[in-house]
């Protein structure tokens, strides 16, 4: 650091009032998303240590509460989640190649699918609330055991919380579709939709180890 | 940053649905596995077909196969804490 200080007098100069220039790096821009979704990846991977050790602890309880919940859901919300990943990922391939429609339709599919998931998780939660199941309901509290408690406890937090990643997603990528549609995205600053890919591509990540791991063990 | 890097040249829409086609497939291998009652390794092997599902999306839906080495160094970084983090937990927990 030997270059001499500057002055706020000089910085004022420098600094055009009515449109300063922004700089863009798609490169920086890339780092930044990945540092980000690094702190998403200590948030569910905590819970994923959670889940690992109370799987050691409460094993036949985890089996016995997996059985609970229906695999044909699991599935179609886990192929339909990859398929969402699909068009996101082919919508950043469209816009590539400046292909500003097919892009805006892709983004348009990804969003209904997304939704399609959310709707069919919120449902099969509404068939466990009204079977009793749900965190500190009398039902799960006296007919069953601790394990499978804290089994439904950690259900109900992590697909939770991925439910609430998917909400973010949809918004986001509704928000870069209209940035699109008013060309304010463009394959020369493509960074937006490429960081909304990857947002997108990390909440597939989440589901792809939530699945196997609820539903999948009994 | 290596300045040399040089933005790769554009992937085909071809190589996304060969991945989905993979990921798809090995969706119906884990729920078939399941059902096979494997027993002791049904877990394991549910936990590995996600690993290899993962890989998957990490280096081409988001690129990482095409990504700058240091930000491969970042992502590598974090998984290698991630598993000792794990391991060091089990490791407490199986001992005490």
């Amino acid at each position: 650091m030997s270059e001499p200080v500057t002055s706020t007098n000089d910085l004022e100069h420098v600094q055009p009032a009515a449109h300063p220039v922004v700089p863009y790096d798609p490169v920086a821009n890339q780092i930044g998303m990945w540092l980000f979704l690094f702190t998403e990846f200590v948030l569910f991977g905590i819970l994923f240590i959670c889940f690992a050790v109370y799987l050691y602890e409460y094993k036949w309880q985890f089996e016995k509460g997996s059985g609970e919940l229906n695999v044909a859901f699991g599935t179609i919300n886990t192929l339909i989640l990859l398929t969402s990943s699909l068009t996101v990922a082919l919508a950043i391939a469209a816009m590539e190649r400046s292909r500003k429609s097919l892009c805006v339709n892709l983004l348009t599919i990804t969003v209904i699918l997304a939704m399609a998931f959310f709707m069919i998780k919120s449902y099969e939660w509404g068939m466990k609330f009204e079977h009793g199941i749900y965190p500190g309901s009398t039902h799960l509290l006296e007919d069953f055991t601790k394990g499978e408690n804290v089994f439904f406890g950690l259900y109900f937090t992590m697909t939770g919380l991925h439910g609430l990643h998917v909400l973010i997603g949809v918004t986001l990528l509704l928000f870069v579709r209209h940035k699109i549609q008013r060309d304010q995205v463009t394959p020369a600053r493509i960074s937006l939709l490429e960081n909304s890919g990857l947002y997108w591509h990390l909440v597939d990540l989440i589901w792809i180890f939530l699945f196997p791991l609820f539903y999948l063990i009994s | 940053m290596d300045s040399t890097h040089q933005e790769p040249a554009l992937i085909p829409y071809r190589v996304y649905v060969l991945v989905w086609a993979a990921l798809v497939v090995l969706t119906g291998l884990t729920v078939s596995a399941h059902y096979a009652d494997m027993g002791h390794v049904a877990i394991l092997t549910a936990i590995l077909i996600a690993t290899l599902k993962v890989t998957l999306v990490m280096l081409y839906f988001m690129h990482l196969r095409f990504a700058s080495p240091v930000l491969i160094a970042m992502v590598l970084f974090v998984l290698l804490s991630y598993t000792i983090f794990l391991s060091l937990t089990f490791t407490d927990y199986i001992a005490r």
